[in-house]
């Protein structure tokens, strides 16, 4: 009896910690949403506070995405820019000549990314590690030459005059949303195959998990994000040209995903707002930022090649007692 | 007629750089199973070597000693400063997880690329021409200029050397060795390390070379531009088939062909679309490429 009693609160403490750590999460978002409005609404910082804001709530979004496909499924792609620039160039296309209001502009501008997703992911994904990175690298390079070469959006100079609709709370609310949803895809049975594609990917299909269909819906959630982020940073930015999506873009964001640690939320989330921070903080250094960038990269990588968090997940449940790594088995072969 | 036949001539001389730095690329991922990012500028920085050179030399060399004096110091430079890349940044990540090996590989590119741009400054470069340019009419419309025979010259030059290095020699016999099974070429005696080191060493001269070539074709040099070359020379390694030095030869000069074709007839803005479009296709239908092995996946 003391023992089904004592297993019981055991379960009952559980599943509140699971909810507290839940509401203490939105709690803690909610508080960092109102401090920054409050920070922006009375000007006490300057415009590069507000870009530093946005860019890091972008950045949140098209790592957290980037997760979901390199470090929980664990398929290596590169070619995430490209799903941000089809986002960006469809929102931008929504608003400026259809007059779609501004969060319908930004969900169809996912949408046609994670139709992009589905189109390239279905031939590609068959392929495995270096060769599906080149594939994915490859294809976000087509993608930039099309609209590079597409007079309709304004070819190499891209378009402009984007009308300015990214605010403080749409993006928070984006951001926010996008990482709850990840976040619960992550700990769905769905997310628990993509994990098992991760592990290996042979024993999964053996338990019966059809891997094809699972890596191209992870690539479509990962491309949908991508998307929506793409079409944040448009209306931020007021201009998108092709050359700001290419190769380099999507090696950034993988960067701060392995920053932060790959297969880990919260690592890319940390990645994402500490490599925002360092590239801004050496923004007065033009010559020397991307030497120290690529300097601290290659060391970091050296000394610490699982990132800050490797795959665990910063949560605050230590506060009531240890808890084990969400994800099960840590060791990963990517 | 003629036309096709001037383009492949003009396609063969692109393809002939792209083929030097796929060597380096292909020889890297057969025996450690990476890509290379920082190939592509190695072969930046044998340029700007060479470039230096030349203009220290100009003065006492007559051109042909000159050219030869400069690929040699290039070629030299890179293959240390390959050497001293893998040593740094790679050998410490042996064993480590396959993406953190690349991102290190891109941060080397980056590095390279930015330290080199801190150096000379992020201005374009003019390249002297070392050679004077002398334009043959063989039949017809048909005409090589002497830049071309100097690139088609120095290029199989260089891949004879290569085959002899690769087949002929110790060196080259436990490079092959190592990239077959790393572990028994361990047991068996191999140094490992050094083998690899030589691996590195090689192909950075021949992407050394390369860049030499390079600026006296294009007669313009910047710190960047190792990215586009460094990719394309990627794709041609993937499509003659990773890990095989003819392959590597092969694809650089196909891929080069299609290109000039693609140029030739008026789509030259889609030029590196389609190279692109060509690694897509050669992955999804072949992607062991035209002389790879098709190795079964083992449960």
């Amino acid at each position: 009896m003391a023992v089904l009693r004592k297993h019981g609160s055991f379960r009952l403490m559980v599943i509140m910690q699971k909810l507290g750590s839940f509401w203490m999460f939105l709690a803690g978002s909610l508080v960092v949403f109102a401090v920054i409005q409050v920070l922006l609404s009375t000007g006490a910082m300057g415009d590069v506070f507000q870009s530093t804001v946005v860019l890091i709530g972008i950045n949140i979004i098209l790592t957290v995405s980037l997760n979901l496909i390199n470090g929980i499924t664990g398929q290596f792609s590169l070619g995430h820019a490209g799903f941000m620039s089809v986002g960006a160039y469809a929102s931008a296309i929504m608003t400026l000549d259809f007059n779609v209001p501004f969060p319908l502009a930004l969900i169809i501008g996912g949408c046609v990314a994670a139709l992009c997703g589905a189109i390239i992911g279905i031939p590609t994904l068959r392929l495995k590690g270096d060769y599906l990175a080149i594939a994915t690298l490859g294809f976000g390079e087509i993608i930039r030459i099309v609209f590079l070469n597409t007079d309709y959006v304004g070819g190499a100079a891209g378009l402009s005059g984007i009308p300015n609709k990214t605010t403080w709370v749409w993006l928070f609310f984006f951001t926010l949303v996008s990482v709850i949803l990840i976040q619960n895809f992550i700990r769905s049975k769905h997310g628990r195959a993509c994990i098992a594609i991760r592990e290996n990917e042979i024993a999964a299909e053996a338990m019966g998990i059809n891997t094809t269909t699972y890596k191209v819906i992870a690539f479509m959630i990962g491309a949908f994000f991508a998307g929506i982020a793409g079409g944040l940073s448009a209306h931020f930015f007021y201009v998108i040209n092709p050359s700001s999506f290419g190769f380099m873009k999507s090696f950034e964001i993988l960067v701060m995903v392995v920053l932060g640690g790959l297969g880990s939320t919260s690592g890319a989330i940390i990645g994402a707002i500490v490599l925002t921070l360092l590239l801004t903080l050496l923004q007065p250094y033009p010559e020397l930022r991307m030497i120290i960038y690529s300097a601290s990269l290659v060391l970091m990588m050296i000394f610490r090649p699982g990132g800050l968090l490797g795959t665990k997940e910063f949560t605050l449940s230590f506060l009531n007692k240890k808890e084990g790594d969400p994800h099960g088995i840590a060791s990963r072969s990517a | 007629m003629d036309y096709h036949i001037q383009q492949l001539i003009n396609g063969i001389s692109t393809g002939s750089i792209y083929a030097l730095i796929a060597l380096g690329y292909t020889m890297v991922y057969g025996i450690i199973k990476l890509i290379n990012f920082a190939h592509g500028d190695v072969f930046m920085v044998g340029g700007f070597v060479g470039l230096y050179t030349t203009q220290i030399l100009s003065a006492y060399l007559p051109p042909i000693p000159m050219f030869l004096t400069a690929l040699i110091v290039a070629m030299t430079f890179s293959a240390v400063l390959g050497v001293l890349i893998e040593r740094l940044a790679y050998r410490p990540l042996r064993g480590a997880s396959r993406i953190a090996v690349l991102i290190t590989a891109v941060g080397m590119s980056f590095f390279l690329e930015y330290a080199m741009m801190y150096i000379v400054g992020p201005q374009a470069k003019g390249y002297p021409g070392i050679i004077e340019k002398k334009t043959y009419h063989l039949y017809g419309d048909i005409q090589i200029d002497s830049n071309q025979v100097m690139i088609l010259l120095s290029t199989i030059i260089l891949m004879l050397v290569l085959v002899y290095v690769v087949h002929k020699t110790k060196t080259g016999k436990a490079m092959r060795a190592v990239s077959f099974d790393m572990e028994a070429a361990r047991l068996m005696g191999i140094n490992v390390d050094r083998t690899i080191s030589a691996t590195f060493a090689i192909g950075s001269a021949l992407a050394a070379a390369a860049g030499v070539i390079f600026g006296m074709t294009y007669s313009s040099i910047d710190p960047l531009m190792g990215i586009m070359p460094g990719l394309k020379a990627f794709i041609a390694a993937v499509l003659g088939g990773i890990g095989s030095i003819p392959g590597a030869l092969v694809g650089g000069l196909l891929l080069g062909t299609i290109e000039t074709e693609v140029s030739a007839n008026g789509f030259s803005m889609w030029r590196d679309g389609v190279a692109f479009l060509v690694l897509i296709l050669i992955l999804i239908f072949r992607p062991s490429g035209l002389f790879g092995k098709n190795v079964k996946e083992k449960v």
